[in-house]
């Protein structure tokens, strides 16, 4: 489902250096499987969701996301691939805060060029425990309850692959347990491959597969 | 969910910025607004006027804008009178005393004498025969109507009309008697009485602000005839006397047969309001080619000039309405550019807080050109919220202030007066919030995704 090869990133620092974030060979994830990923602060763990995202493009080597290399595309090409393939959890949530907890949900859908399908928000919603809060702004949520829209968010669009960056990093102890089922209960239940970020070992001793980011880029 | 949705949400969240841009827009587009309307009316105020059953004006030499803005528009002052032997060349034969065809009859429909100086509260009285509202249209085939009462008769001298916005403002009706001063509002008021016998219906002409008293009574009024030459003096003291002002009589005019009309060498007018007709024979009626027939003498002469109030009307709204209509203009669309750059102020100023939001939005798959859209959108929506409440509030202006500039000026101006320029308003505010939504808008499609979405919200 996700399969990365050769692919090398690097940034240009202020001085006019080349900083050298990934260089990763080879890394499959099949589709349905779930992977923690884990690595120290700084090294590259971000770049990398940006990079299978289409949020950054890689300097070289192939993204195949369900046979589709998004590294050929164009931006707008991977503008509209990541709406319709990819869900994004955040580490921060990014809620847009003028927006009510459905409309959050909906804006998902949005984008992805097809119709916003209300029905299907407030059942994501329902689905994250989240009925009463439909018309709530993230301003009135809690941290937990703001997580979980962010979540209901990446489920929207039925994507194929869903990035999560320390998606229980910012919620407290007693809701991260939540969280974590929440996107794998969810993300099992429609077969979509999850690729999560973290740092904290008791959420990554959860996953089957685990993978440090140091043991395969070669950066 | 819609474009639009986001970029109004967007305008929510920033309710006060966004509430007092939209506002200083609001403030221009009324300006404009109200600039349009006024200028539109004044446009129709005097082209009507212009147009007030009549051609051709005929007066003393002088300046042609000054005959006509005194003569039809009630405004200025007169020229000096002319003869009324000169008056009575416009008049067949039947209509003169002594029987004789008028030199320039052949070519005249009608002729209206009209003299001036004298004033009601500051309103111009204006003496005049019965013909003004008789003969004389307010608009080509339409008559002029009464609101109560009716016309002064021929014979009654000291019978009147007033115009509508007279009643309105002085409150005077039917039977009311009146005396008007001398020269001036604060003038020497004279002694004799006149009557309104009428109240015209608003015509939203100069006529709305006049007051109409029989000539044979305005020349009856102290100080309104010609002195005598020497020779006829002894002739016409009699008839000097016979005229009245005897000043310590009743001036109760309601029975005044007593008066003999004023002798016709004593006579002048002011202005003759004159409707052409092409000469006998010529097929079809063309009042242009009487009118050509008539100025080129008369102009020749050294006594009076005859003018088309339409040319000189269209004379002075090229040369003074005009560029004055286009400086008010340029100067209150001025506004509406400084608020449309507020607009640019507002929305650029947020970018810093926005960027990160722009940035999700991205990355929820929302191409550059969407995001560029949804700010222009933005900059849109506030700008045609402001020019739609500005537009109101240009009408509402204009109520609020119609009744004080029909009061002071005779200009009938209404709140549900448009002017056709008011259809540009909108389309124009549209494309000038597009112009200035241009620049957050490509700050928006430049972001920095990735960047942005590492920083904190």
């Amino acid at each position: 489902m996700l399969h990365l090869k050769n692919i090398k990133k690097s940034f240009v620092e202020p001085g006019g250096g080349v900083l050298p974030i990934l260089n990763i060979p080879e890394f499959h994830l099949e589709a349905g499987e779930q992977v923690a990923l884990i690595g120290r602060s700084g090294s590259g763990k971000t770049t990398l969701l940006h990079t299978i995202a289409g949020i950054s493009r890689a300097d070289s080597g192939e993204v195949k996301i369900d046979g589709t290399d998004i590294a050929r595309l164009s931006e707008a090409g991977r503008d509209r691939f990541r709406a319709e393939k990819i869900g994004y959890v955040y580490q921060t949530f990014n809620l847009l805060s003028g927006f009510s907890a459905l409309e959050n949900v909906i804006l998902g859908m949005t984008f992805a060029g097809g119709r916003s399908d209300p029905a299907r928000a407030r059942q994501l919603l329902d689905r994250v425990g989240l009925s009463a809060r439909y018309s709530h702004k993230p301003g009135m949520l809690s941290v937990g309850e703001q997580q979980r829209v962010a979540v209901a968010r990446a489920l929207a669009n039925r994507p194929k692959l869903i990035l999560a960056d320390e998606p229980t990093a910012n919620v407290d102890s007693k809701h991260q347990q939540q969280v974590i089922d929440l996107i794998r209960e969810n993300c099992r239940q429609e077969n979509i491959a999850l690729f999560l970020v973290t740092h904290a070992n008791e959420v990554a001793s959860q996953f089957e597969r685990v993978e440090n980011l140091e043991s395969f880029n070669r950066n | 969910m819609s474009l639009f949705k986001i970029a109004w949400r967007s305008i929510q969240q920033r309710s006060l910025a966004s509430s007092l841009t939209a506002f200083s827009m609001a403030l221009g587009v009324m300006l404009v607004c109200a600039v349009l309307i006024v200028s539109h009316v004044l446009d129709n105020y005097f082209l009507s006027g212009a147009g007030l059953g009549y051609n051709l004006v005929v007066g003393k030499k002088g300046s042609s804008m000054q005959l006509v803005f005194n003569t039809v528009y009630y405004l200025d002052r007169p020229i000096e009178n002319i003869p009324w032997s000169f008056y009575k060349e416009f008049l067949p034969a039947d209509q003169r005393s002594d029987k004789q065809e008028g030199m320039y009859s052949r070519w005249v429909e009608h002729a209206v004498p009209v003299n001036m100086g004298d004033y009601l509260e500051g309103f111009r009285v204006i003496g005049t025969t019965p013909d003004m509202f008789g003969k004389l249209e307010q608009q080509p085939g339409k008559k002029f109507e009464f609101a109560a009462g009716e016309n002064f008769k021929k014979d009654d001298y000291f019978g009147a009309v007033i115009g509508y916005g007279v009643y309105e403002e002085l409150g005077k009706e039917v039977n009311d008697q009146f005396t008007p001063t001398h020269s001036a509002p604060d003038g020497h008021v004279h002694d004799d009485k006149f009557t309104i016998r009428g109240v015209l219906k608003r015509t939203g002409t100069p006529i709305d602000r006049g007051v109409f008293v029989n000539i044979e009574g305005f020349y009856l009024l102290d100080g309104h005839a010609m002195e005598a030459p020497a020779e006829e003096a002894n002739a016409t003291d009699e008839h000097a006397q016979k005229k009245g002002h005897d000043h310590a009589h009743d001036h109760d005019h309601e029975h005044h047969h007593h008066h003999e009309p004023l002798a016709e060498n004593l006579r002048e007018v002011t202005a003759v309001l004159v409707l052409t007709k092409s000469p006998p024979g010529d097929l079809p009626s063309m009042p242009e080619l009487g009118a050509q027939s008539i100025m080129g003498p008369i102009n020749k002469g050294n006594i009076a000039q005859a003018v088309e109030p339409i040319r000189v009307i269209h004379s002075f709204m090229g040369t003074f309405l005009n560029p004055l209509r286009i400086v008010l203009l340029v100067l209150t669309t001025l506004v509406v550019v400084i608020s449309a750059v507020s607009i640019l102020v507002s929305i650029y100023n947020s970018m810093s807080e926005r960027r990160h939001e722009i940035a999700v939005m991205r990355a929820l798959g929302a191409s550059r050109g969407t995001v560029m859209l949804i700010m222009l959108l933005e900059s849109i929506l506030l700008a045609v919220a402001g020019g739609i409440a500005g537009w109101l509030l240009g009408h509402g202006l204009i109520l609020a202030l119609g009744p004080w500039i029909t009061s002071r000026a005779g200009v009938v101006l209404s709140p549900f007066q448009f002017a056709p320029a008011e259809l540009w308003l909108i389309p124009g505010i549209i494309g000038l919030a597009s112009l200035v939504g241009y620049l957050p808008a490509w700050s928006a499609y430049r972001t920095d995704v990735a960047r942005s979405l590492s920083a904190s919200p």
